[in-house]
């Protein structure tokens, strides 16, 4: 199966570089993914709990980066394990390319799937992957694009009405502040 | 006037009653007290080195009894090949390792790695997701020309390469047949593709083991063609149990298509399970698994060469097929692509030199079988497929051309020049009954009439032969087969004269029951609801073959009535004791014994009375009772021959195919019930017009069943089959079986294709698309739409 598509990111490219690289966001903008721990020089291993098609899996795999170079490019090779739903594995090259509004994404994946979910044919696997890929980069440019003027109006109004909430019971959540444009403000910009 | 019972009529099927109102008792129906579930782990990869297999985690999941691995079948032997070929320089074929789970490597998509048996199924499958199996993955090998070059990685290491055998037939020949070709007027060559399909009965395998841990007594319960051979397979040679301490039941059967032929590993792993965890074990396959579990059928490669001279008589035919085993050698799958498709290589046809050379080749592929027709789709395929082209690059009407190199209705028997003897035949009548209901002469109009509506409208026909009661013993096992092919049949005369027969064939969805009974009811004289047919259970019938290759009639039947006959000669003497004549003066007619010329006489039931209640009996010359027992081999296999004719429409904007009209004329020799007869044909060609138009497996590059759900394998709906035309009036009787009967169960799925696919061709020749002279099926709107834009 093969994915080939470019996105144009609102943020440089230092930042979106670095979010790429960060288990935190790639965490939080996986669907499903349930764990990402590791670095870059050692890779990453993930958890992640999807459904294809009538086949509901956890896939647990490593991800891996080489051909690395700084800011501009990198492969992303991974193989994620289902148990009897069957595997998935496959590379992506991804390209960052300055532009006006800021940086333009670019990603060619191979990947293939093994087993049943294999089985159940492209059309279901294919749409998957593609549905993915968009939900991913959709949480991705929430990640580290800046809010807009009417976002960070009503995002006052929510924190406003979590501040209170927030006096009567204490937040139990894992901390991090996911709100659009949560990236940049962890890296302070 | 039809008659109502007995021999020739359409009796309803009596088994209808309980199959069509959810009555029907399935393996999957039986569920034994304390029974556990079995789960199969398989392997995801196609090939790969099975580095190691961690259950430590898996096995303290709840519910869990037991985890088996290779290790644990270190002591029983692999599933047995029931076939061995020999090659053509004369060496044996190579024959693999077949472990009941994987040990060493896996070598499909599908290949069991592990068996968890649990309390209940969920838990089952949830522990085969904590089992940690670490793989090695190796290069697949998937396409069987690549899979014969030298450097081509291995399916099995222990052989030298991946050539199962390299078989010529008939070899002797191969020199005649070369030079027939360097002197004929005319050399036709056609490259095709038979495609590989999956049987898909209706019905999963199931196989529930039982054990007995007082008396050592195995059961298995599976969904199983022939009972007995599973039996002799596991018991002889995977699990080391006598035949005395093993019963194997197959009750009701959705359907089998030959998949259920085989033994399968999965059969072998619950009965050695049951015993392991001294409580019964159930394993129930689901859809997706039998997809790549399920012995596969066809996936042949082919060149075909036809000489003729230059007034168009066939001078030789010459065929280099590659045959796909899959990974491991099924069953019966040597045979195959060897003696049920060399055999058959001359058709109807009086060619005098045939050669067939056979390479059968390993891939990491689900593995290959018999499937409805076995071998003989694949030899007429090719055969009919030529036949046509050569008509056509000669110009000549292909119906013309097939009844001039028809063998002739005087010749019979006839001696081909591949081994076997067709002894009866009328080739020239069924083409006559062909082209008369199909309503040849009125094509042109009707394509005419297409024209006008922007449609390409094509005829196509074939004309087939198979080899079917299979088979005289003593020819297959020179052949290579490690069985008999003999069927038995014991007919027990109950006291107050009902009869209950206990058959070695086995009836998943042909209709015995009512056949049968129908002809041991007109054999004695009595009615049909007074003849019960059971069948499928090792610990009540005589040892029999099952059922495959068209042979329950002509085997199974036979036995039948050789039995049922020493029934009537052992009544007849105790009729002479009681009207006190001499046996030779009784006449046994409508269920009454008379003497000869008077009107003293016995009823049946008088009979069977006096067998079972002795006091006026010949004791001293005769044994009280009335039951006989008799095995019947074959002197031949029968030869079922008809011809097809199909009728279609291309659109060719589309490239779709709507098949508009489908004739069949068969000879089946004489026919028991026409009403089962022309359903088993309507399913035949059902599977066949599905191979030729919609039905294809398609594995990616690393192996993977792409086509492995009913989403992407298209199997035949009703809407895209026309009402057929179908017809068995031409009767030339088998001259070698008591019934006179050929056989009809493939019939359909044999003859169908190439008539699909020479009417396409036909279409689009019609339609202007002369550059096109072959299609592979299945022929699918995107094949026909390329083929008419590829200039």
């Amino acid at each position: 199966m093969k994915l080939s598509d470019s996105r144009d990111i609102a943020a440089a490219p230092e930042m979106v570089w670095a979010a790429i690289l960060d288990p935190e966001v790639l965490h939080q903008c996986i669907p499903g993914c349930q764990s990402m721990t590791g670095s870059v020089a050692e890779g990453f291993e993930a958890v992640v709990k999807q459904k294809v098609g009538p086949v509901s899996a956890t896939f647990t795999g490593h991800v891996s980066f080489s051909d690395v170079v700084e800011g501009r490019s990198l492969t992303i090779t991974g193989e994620g394990k289902g148990g009897v739903a069957g595997f998935a594995k496959g590379g992506a090259a991804v390209t960052l390319e300055p532009i006006l509004e800021g940086t333009r994404l670019t990603y060619d994946v191979d990947a293939s799937v093994g087993g049943k979910i294999a089985q159940l044919g492209s059309r279901i696997v294919d749409s998957f992957a593609k549905k993915m890929a968009d939900e991913f980069f959709a949480r991705f440019q929430d990640a580290v694009e800046p809010p807009t003027e009417e976002e960070l109006a009503a995002a006052a109004e929510v924190e406003a009405a979590a501040a209170e909430a927030a006096e009567e019971a204490e937040a139990t959540g894992d901390g991090a502040d996911h709100k659009k444009g949560w990236f940049r403000r962890m890296i302070g910009v | 006037m039809p008659k109502d019972g007995g021999i020739g009529a359409s009796v309803k099927r009596r088994e209808d009653v309980r199959f069509l109102t959810g009555k029907g008792r399935y393996t999957d129906d039986i569920n034994i007290r304390g029974q556990l579930y079995a789960f199969f782990l398989r392997s995801d990869v196609a090939h790969g080195r099975l580095k190691s297999v961690d259950t430590a985690a898996a096995s303290d999941m709840p519910g869990v009894v037991r985890i088996f691995t290779a290790a644990d079948f270190a002591g029983v032997g692999g599933i047995p090949c029931g076939w061995q070929v020999t090659d053509r320089f004369g060496k044996v074929m190579q024959e693999p390792k077949h472990p009941v789970l994987a040990d060493g490597k896996v070598r499909h998509v599908g290949d069991p790695i592990a068996m968890v048996v649990a309390e209940t199924l969920d838990q089952a499958r949830d522990a085969a997701e904590a089992i940690r199996v670490e793989i090695e993955e190796l290069p697949p090998v998937l396409n069987m020309k690549d899979a014969l070059k030298p450097d081509a990685p291995k399916v099995h290491d222990e052989l030298t390469s991946n050539l199962c055998y390299d078989w010529g037939f008939v070899e002797e020949n191969r020199e005649a047949v070369a030079k027939a070709f360097e002197g004929a007027a005319h050399h036709i060559t056609l490259d095709l593709v038979n495609n590989r399909l999956v049987a898909n009965p209706m019905e999963p395998r199931v196989a529930v083991g039982d054990y007995e841990d007082h008396s050592g007594m195995h059961t298995l319960y599976t969904t199983s063609q022939n009972p007995h051979v599973i039996r002799l397979l596991m018991g002889a040679f995977v699990l080391g149990i006598p035949e005395s301490k093993l019963r194997v039941v197959a009750p009701d059967v959705g359907g089998g298509f030959g998949s259920k032929i085989y033994h399968y590993a999965e059969e072998a792993a619950v009965t050695f399970a049951a015993k392991q965890v001294k409580r019964p074990v159930k394993w129930t396959a689901s859809r997706s698994e039998a997809f790549i579990s399920d012995a596969q059928g066809r996936d042949h490669l082919t060149r075909i060469e036809l000489a003729l001279d230059k007034d168009h008589n066939f001078l030789a035919l010459r065929t280099e097929t590659h045959a796909n085993m899959g990974a491991y050698l099924s069953t019966f799958a040597p045979s195959i692509p060897t003696w049920l498709h060399g055999t058959l290589m001359a058709g109807n046809y009086k060619t005098p030199l045939v050669y067939v050379n056979v390479k059968a080749v390993f891939t990491n592929t689900v593995p290959v079988d018999a499937y409805r027709g076995a071998g003989r789709p694949e030899a007429t395929y090719q055969l009919e497929r030529i036949i046509d082209k050569a008509a056509r690059e000669l110009g000549v009407d292909p119906v013309e051309l097939r009844r001039k190199n028809f063998i002739q209705p005087d010749q019979f028997p006839y001696q081909t020049p591949v081994a076997v003897v067709y002894d009866t035949g009328n080739y020239q009548a069924t083409m006559d009954k062909l082209l008369e209901l199909s309503d040849h002469a009125g094509f042109a109009a009707r394509a005419e009439e297409s024209k006008k509506r922007g449609r390409l409208r094509g005829f196509g026909i074939a004309h087939y032969i198979e080899a079917c009661g299979i088979a005289p013993s003593n020819l297959v096992g020179q052949l290579g087969a490690r069985a008999g092919l003999y069927e038995s049949a014991t007919v027990r005369v109950n006291a107050t004269g009902s009869i209950t027969i206990f058959t070695g064939s086995h009836s998943h969805g042909q209709g015995h029951e009512t056949t049968f009974a129908q002809v041991v009811a007109e054999m004695i004289g009595i009615d049909a609801s007074q003849v019960e047919i059971v069948h499928g259970d090792t610990s009540n019938s005589p040892m029999g073959m099952g059922t495959y290759g068209s042979r329950s009639l002509a085997v199974g039947g036979s036995a039948m009535v050789k039995a049922t006959n020493k029934i009537i000669n052992k009544a007849k003497k105790i009729a002479s004791h009681l009207l006190e004549a001499s046996e030779q003066d009784i006449e046994f007619k409508d269920g009454k014994f008379t003497v000869a010329g008077t009107d003293r006489s016995k009823t049946w039931v008088d009979i069977t009375l006096a067998a079972y209640v002795p006091h006026n009996y010949p004791l001293e010359s005769l044994e009280p009772g009335l039951e006989e027992t008799a095995f019947y081999d074959p002197s031949n296999f029968t030869y079922p021959a008809g011809a097809y004719g199909c009728e279609l429409e291309i659109d060719p904007d589309t490239g779709k195919v709507t098949i508009l009209a489908f004739t069949a004329a068969d000879d089946f020799g004489n026919v028991v019930n026409p009403m089962i007869v022309e359903g088993q044909v309507h399913g035949g060609l059902a599977q066949g017009i599905g191979q030729a138009m919609l039905e294809n497996c398609v594995f990616d590059e690393n192996g993977q069943l792409l086509s492995g759900s009913f989403m992407d394998y298209a199997m035949p709906r009703a809407d895209d089959l026309p009402f057929f035309k179908v017809d068995h009036s031409c009767i030339t009787p088998c001259t070698h079986n008591p019934l006179g009967v050929k056989g009809c169960g493939e019939a359909g799925a044999i003859g169908s294709p190439p008539a699909v696919v020479n009417a396409v061709i036909d279409a689009l020749q019609r339609g202007g698309y002369s550059h096109i002279d072959h299609i592979d099926m299945p022929v699918s709107p995107a094949r026909v739409w390329a083929a008419m834009h590829q200039r």
